[in-house]
């Protein structure tokens, strides 16, 4: 049996889906900005992280040192490790300096982990292969062009270790690298030639450490290291943080501001469609009216039917906007997303939140108008 | 007979124009009036103001001895939704609802919604086959049916009804006109606008108005009840039952009415 609340539902029912094109319009408005608001808020929530992995590309933004004058210990730098979540890290590279000399020449040997100086300096520009067998040796740029240390030839570095013993060993020259910085004037090898060569082990004078953290996370973090393990002191790379947070700032920024700008223009598409919608069906209204309906009764049906609107309309945006989001981050960043399913109650709150803010002026027309006009048939 | 509608010194003005000039009418309980007259001469308007749809701009109306003059806005509608049913010459049926829907519609907003009432309404204008289907699926004089039916089913003490044949042709002109004569069979009171002496001549009393003023107002002998008139109406009948077999029971019905 028809009740009156089932005839309600009826009328909004059947005056949206008999009525498609109107629908339509609004509902693609509608739609469309809730697709954008999902989209956004999620590219928002996932910035951060997708753009922390892209900025580690500029290089480590933690340094650890020791807090004394002697030197870290890798036991250090492997216990500090356990600091921070393993999902966090790009890459912990230890570094080890030198002083050492070939045919009487003073130059500073620089022992590490290769395949973490890949990680955490992507921007290492390397001209032959990177040193995998022991006595493989890179030189900077500055070096392979102002002395006879060339790629492809065999030199012998000898010096003095702490206990003024003297060492020696033959390298291989594999490949040159350019960095643009003081790195151009070093020479590398890998950490266990330089232990094996000084016959020193287990201590490294830094470690470059590149996490995807935000300023405010790393900060947090130097102070555990510090009351973690004595000796040991974690410091800011403050150009590459505090660039990153202001970059990262400005971008969330500019979308909550395009997120405004689309919510503003389906507010404007809805305002606009129900108020041709109001004046299509005047007469409609005012023979509602004729038939005795209370002018604020026939304004609670349009708003119903906005608010019909709202939610529909929130729904299908917020599946598009899972969708949207997910394009974008795979072409942006080439990697997929996390769908946060709870912004699509909240995407589909906000719509009805701008479609009842936009039906206030057309409702508040249909509620003006005039059921004498039945009649009189303009 | 007890009037059902009083207007005293009715006048309406819209900025300079005088629409209605002291209008005096007594409408008894169970009239069929027919009010004419020439285009702007405020037929219209005075269909509004007893329709409740307009106010005067002095004068009363006292409808079932309500001054009308003493209600609010809301008080208005009220009297709208009990009292008045309203006939239309352009329908006024929504487009996207079925012809049963448009009639539940004046249920809805009267009371409660009441599907096999308001297919018995349908069904007493001869639609009950066609109360699926919406408006633009009906002819011209279809949907005159279905705004009667929708204008009759909360029993209004006043039907008004303005130029109801304005659009139809002949043959749907004698159906309505059929329609109003089983109404006022039943006694309601009927106000019925018409440019058409033909079908003001369905009235027992015409009025004619004039530049806004009363400029006739006389007895008349309803053509229907001559019985030359009764035997063609038969013969028509018949034709129209050739056409529209569904109709057969309904034509009938109205055939014994009148
Ligand atoms: N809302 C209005 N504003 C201004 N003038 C109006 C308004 N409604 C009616 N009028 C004027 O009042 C006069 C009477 O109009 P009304 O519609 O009552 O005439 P009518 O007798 O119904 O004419 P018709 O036969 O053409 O329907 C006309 O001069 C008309 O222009
Ligand atoms: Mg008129």
């Amino acid at each position: 049996m028809i009740t009156n609340r089932s005839f309600r539902l009826r009328l909004t029912f059947w005056s949206l889906s008999r009525r498609r094109s109107r629908l339509l319009v609004a509902l693609t408005g509608v739609t469309a900005g809730a697709t954008v608001l999902l989209g956004l808020l999620t590219l928002c929530y996932d910035l951060p992280r997708q753009l922390g992995r892209e900025f580690r590309a500029y290089g480590a933004n933690l340094v650890l040192v020791a807090s004394g004058t002697g030197r870290l210990t890798v036991s250090d730098i492997q216990k500090a490790q356990a600091l921070w979540p393993e999902n966090k890290t790009v890459g912990v590279t230890p570094f080890r300096y030198e002083s050492v000399r070939n045919r009487l020449r003073p130059y500073t040997a620089v022992g590490t982990d290769f395949e973490q100086v890949r990680k955490t300096s992507p921007f290492w520009h390397l001209t032959g292969k990177w040193p995998e067998e022991p006595g493989e040796l890179l030189v900077g740029a500055d070096i392979a062009e102002n002395t006879d240390l060339k790629p492809d030839s065999f030199v012998t570095l000898d010096g003095r270790n702490k206990k003024q013993e003297r060492y020696e060993k033959d390298f291989r020259i594999v490949g040159t690298l350019a960095t643009g910085g003081p790195e151009d004037g070093f020479l590398f090898m890998t950490l266990s030639d330089l232990e094996q060569m000084t016959g020193e082990t287990g201590e490294a004078d830094l470690a470059e450490v590149s996490l995807t953290m935000d300023e405010a996370a790393l900060s947090a973090l130097t102070g555990i290291i510090k009351s973690s393990i004595s000796g040991l002191e974690g410091r800011l790379v403050t150009k590459v943080t505090y660039s990153e947070t202001a970059v990262l700032s400005k971008l969330t920024y500019l979308v909550y501001l395009v997120t405004l700008v689309v919510l503003a223009l389906t507010m404007i598409c809805v305002t606009t469609t129900m108020m041709t919608v109001v004046l299509e069906r005047r007469k409609e209204i005012g023979l509602k009216k004729a038939l005795g309906a209370e002018s604020s009764r026939v304004g609670r049906e349009f708003l119903a039917e906005g608010l019909l609107i709202g939610v529909l309309g929130g729904l299908l945006g917020s599946l598009g906007g899972l969708l949207f989001s997910r394009i974008i981050t795979i072409s942006v960043f080439g990697r997929a997303l996390m769908p946060q399913f709870y912004l699509i109650p909240v995407t589909v709150l906000v719509m009805v939140l701008v479609t009842i803010v936009a039906c206030r002026a057309p409702v508040k027309k249909a509620v003006a108008v005039d059921p004498a006009l039945v009649l009189r048939g303009e | 007979m007890s009037a059902i509608l009083e207007i005293q010194n009715v006048s309406k003005i819209y900025g300079g124009v005088k629409a209605l000039q002291n209008i005096q009418l007594l409408v008894p309980q169970g009239q069929w009036l027919a009010v004419m007259g020439p285009s702007g001469s405020g037929k219209t308007t005075l269909m509004n103001i007893i329709g409740c749809l307009d106010t005067p701009t002095s004068g009363r109306v006292i409808m079932d001895g309500l001054d009308l003059g003493s209600l609010s806005h809301s008080g208005l509608t009220a009297i709208r939704r009990e009292s008045i049913g309203l006939i239309f010459q352009e329908f006024h049926l929504i487009s996207y609802l079925t012809a049963l829907e448009n009639v539940m519609v004046a249920q809805y907003y009267h009371s409660l919604v009441d599907e096999n009432e308001a297919l018995e309404a349908l069904a007493g204008v001869g639609l009950k086959e066609r109360a699926k289907h919406l408006p633009r699926q009906l002819s011209g004089g279809e949907q005159q049916r279905v705004c009667i039916a929708r204008a009759l089913i909360n029993h209004p003490k006043v039907i008004l009804a303005d130029e109801p044949t304005g659009n139809l042709d002949e043959t749907n002109e004698r159906l309505v006109m059929f329609i109003l004569h089983r109404l006022h069979k039943q006694g309601s009171t009927i106000i019925m606008v018409t440019h058409a002496p033909d079908v003001a001549a369905h009235a027992e009393r015409i009025i004619v108005l004039e530049h806004g003023r009363l400029a006739s107002d006389r007895e008349n002998n309803p053509v229907v009840s001559q019985p030359s008139e009764q035997k063609s109406a038969d013969s028509r009948a018949e034709e129209l039952n050739q056409n529209q077999k569904s109709e057969e029971s309904f034509l009938a019905g109205t055939m014994a009415a009148v």
